[in-house]
């Protein structure tokens, strides 16, 4: 098949090791990857705080680059599920643009949801050794219901203990321009997430959203607090390098 | 009402500060939730029965007019007097002159949340007819003189001991704080005024339009005294609050006493189907019904914020809402707290300088979405009202340029690129332990509590196109 990647605005700019990462993974499981030039972001920043023309614009950019791509998958799931639950919204009242839409929703993944329930290789081969837990990022479940596949990826990877976390289903805090808006409220949220981050008793947090991510590790680290945060793509990296 | 004069920021300060408050807020919406949970579970189809009241409601809301009408006629018909209240002041200028009219001294009120949103307390105690508030939650905060922190546990803010406290000037002497003395202590106080009392004044659960009946439900019986033992009984209700029949009301009574309390029904659920007929042995003999608009009709035509009128006000949001979770319900500043309030309250008071914070005390995480019982996207309509906000020019307008320059460089993939890269050099001043430690506002915002990673020395754009001796 051949996979084209949506590195999203955060990746991008942050974590390029997640986008090429992920690039490994897909190629090491048999397919062609390519990541089509001109795509940014999928506006749901400027979407969600009510900036509506100018999300759709950014919304237009990104239909635009996957157009002739087969199969679009990323590693977000807030992302995914901006493109999947909004962008019909967005071009409601443009029939060319909502048509395309709708065929970037039919070819767009999550990628925990693409190599477990598309290619159905739950079973990456990884060994890595840690205790680790898993935040469920709310996009993600509530949105596109992503529930079983991050979990299944990581029940195979030889070597990792999967602790639970308390009060799993509550939000990071992180909601994007949420924590700079409500930057005090956003900190209790993220504060309580820490709590039960540490009561897990894991050494390694793991989520498969970089948003999310990005917003725990920062206050753990504010805190100084030793977990380590990793997207789950780059667990199963490191553990098929092995 | 003191948290009425403060500034959002200083009531979420506040919040923040309290304790007390942030525990107690905790532990009662856990409770809540896990017993919601349970009385959901065990119906083993909750989804189809969400499908169902969502299927109500919005057949009702569809067709309000109608049903209003068929309610108001069966009402009339057997000569209760229904007043119709375009504003809060309408409202409230009714139920003054009822109260006038008896020279009523002695008024009592079970919960309404329609009470609060017109804030009729505060009318009637100017009168010298002050209301007493029978349900224990809303007669703690009636002594503390706060406005509700939950629309179904108004009291949820206060601790046991706190209660003690308040209602030791009253007792005379210090009270223990167990719950057996205090609701010991209130029953007493209360069985005197349900004796005394002239007047009554009740909330609404559902309205059943075809018979004309009145629906409460209570968890103390207290609704039932006071829509029993007065002479004269009026009550409120948002013009929303309809069922067409029976039929629909078991579903609605199943979906809020289990989403609200968890419970398989209320303790009470009191049907009137006023006034008293000379066969019953009580009930009031003047009944009153004051139904609210208050800008209803208008959300009713608009077709973005319709299914907000679908709320049967249970709480649910409230329970799994981790920003409330955080500040309890006083911190929003509206009678409405929670998700819902967050929707409706600018909605109603249509008033983006006062109440223009609300859709954004959301992360927008999903979970109020999650756990309403009649699917009211309330995230969605959070979004929306947030866009509305922004269309109207009410949006700051620093916010509104780094949107703009957001569109600009977030369609442009190559400036972007170049943007980044200088962004990498230009955080140095910032970086502490290759994390970034601080910067301009609003990054300040988030660097005040939290780092952030470095911007990449190159993003995965450049090294993609590099690797693939692209330019
Ligand atoms: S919005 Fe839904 S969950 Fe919230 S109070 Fe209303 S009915 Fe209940």
């Amino acid at each position: 098949m051949k996979v084209s990647l949506f590195a999203t605005c955060l990746t991008n700019a942050f974590y390029p090791e997640v986008d090429l990462t992920m690039a490994k993974i897909l190629k090491h499981l048999g397919h062609t990857v390519d990541v089509p030039e001109g795509q940014v972001c999928c506006g749901q920043i400027a979407f969600n705080s009510g900036y509506v023309d100018d999300a759709r614009e950014v919304a237009r950019t990104l239909i635009n680059s996957f157009e002739r791509s087969e199969v679009v998958v990323g590693p977000s799931g807030s992302c995914i599920a901006m493109i999947h639950h909004y962008y019909p919204t967005l071009f409601e009242k443009e029939p060319v643009y909502l048509k395309k839409a709708e065929d970037l929703i039919q070819k767009s993944y999550e990628f925990t949801q693409f190599v477990v329930d598309v290619l159905k290789k739950p079973d990456l081969g990884a060994h890595y050794k840690a205790k680790a837990t898993y935040h469920p990022s709310c996009h993600a479940t509530r949105l596109l219901g992503i529930g079983e596949a991050p979990l299944k990826l990581l029940q195979h990877v030889k070597g990792l203990e999967l602790l639970p976390l308390p009060e799993a289903q509550l939000c990071c805090g992180f909601g994007g321009t949420f924590s700079v808006k409500m930057p005090k409220i956003s900190e209790a949220m993220v504060a309580e997430k820490a709590e039960h981050v540490l009561a897990s008793g894991a050494d390694i947090l793991l989520g498969l959203d970089m948003g999310c991510l990005m917003n725990i590790s920062g206050y753990l680290e504010k805190i100084n607090k030793p977990v380590k945060t990793m997207h789950i793509i780059q667990l199963l990296g490191e553990g098929m390098k092995s | 009402m003191t948290m009425y004069n403060l500034t959002t920021d200083q009531r979420v300060d506040k919040a923040l500060a309290d304790n007390f408050l942030r525990q107690a807020t905790r532990r009662a919406t856990d409770r809540l939730r896990n017993n919601k949970y349970k009385a959901s579970d065990e119906l083993g189809n909750w989804e189809e029965w969400r499908n169902a009241g969502e299927t109500i409601r919005k057949h009702v809301i569809a067709n309000l007019d109608f049903y209003l009408h068929q309610l108001i006629e069966q009402m009339e018909k057997r000569g209760v007097h229904v007043h119709l209240a375009k504003t809060p002041a309408d409202a409230v200028g009714i139920v003054r002159n009822i109260v006038r009219e008896h020279d009523a001294k002695n008024v009592l009120k079970s919960k309404s949340m329609i009470s609060e949103e017109i804030h009729l307390n505060h009318a009637l105690e100017e009168d010298g007819a002050a209301a007493v508030e029978t349900d224990l939650g809303e007669y703690i905060i009636q002594i503390a003189g706060e406005p509700p922190s939950h629309i179904i546990v108004p009291a949820m803010h206060k601790t046991r001991q706190q209660v003690a406290d308040l209602f030791e000037p009253i007792a005379g002497h210090a009270l223990s704080s167990d719950t057996p003395t205090l609701t010991r202590f209130v029953r007493i106080q209360m069985r005197e005024q349900f004796l005394r009392g002239d007047i009554g004044i009740t909330g609404c659960n559902f309205a059943v339009a075809n018979t004309g009946s009145i629906v409460m439900v209570t968890n103390e019986g207290n609704g039932r005294m006071v829509s029993t033992l007065p002479r004269v009984q009026i009550t409120l209700m948002g013009m929303e609050r309809i069922v067409p029949s029976f039929r629909e009301l078991d579903i609605m009574l199943n979906l809020l006493a289990r989403s609200a309390t968890g419970q398989r029904l209320s303790s009470y659920t009191t049907i009137l189907t006023p006034p008293k007929k000379s066969a019953d042995s009580d009930g009031p003999e003047e009944y009153h019904l004051v139904i609210l608009d208050h800008n209803r009709s208008e959300i009713l035509g608009d077709k973005l914020f319709r299914t907000a009128l679908n709320c049967i006000r249970c709480g649910a949001c409230f329970n799994v809402c981790p920003v409330y979770r955080q500040l309890g319900g006083h911190a929003y500043g509206s009678v409405y707290s929670g998700p819902i309030g967050s929707v409706i309250t600018p909605l109603l008071e249509k008033d983006w300088k006062k109440w223009g914070h609300l859709p954004y005390f959301s992360s927008l995480c999903g979970a109020c979405t999650e756990g309403c019982p009649v699917r009211i996207p309330l995230h969605d309509l959070l979004v929306k009202l947030r866009m509305r906000k922004t269309q109207s020019g009410h949006t700051p307008q620093v916010e509104q340029q780094i949107f703009k320059a957001y569109r600009y460089l977030f369609t442009r993939e190559k400036t972007l690129r170049r943007a980044l890269r200088l962004g990498a050099h230009l955080q140095w001043p910032f970086v502490r332990n290759h994390r970034i430690t601080g910067g301009p506002a609003p990054l300040s915002n988030w660097t005040k509590s939290r780092t952030l990673p470095m911007v990449a020395p190159k993003p995965f754009m450049q090294i993609w196109a590099d690797l693939n001796n692209k330019r």
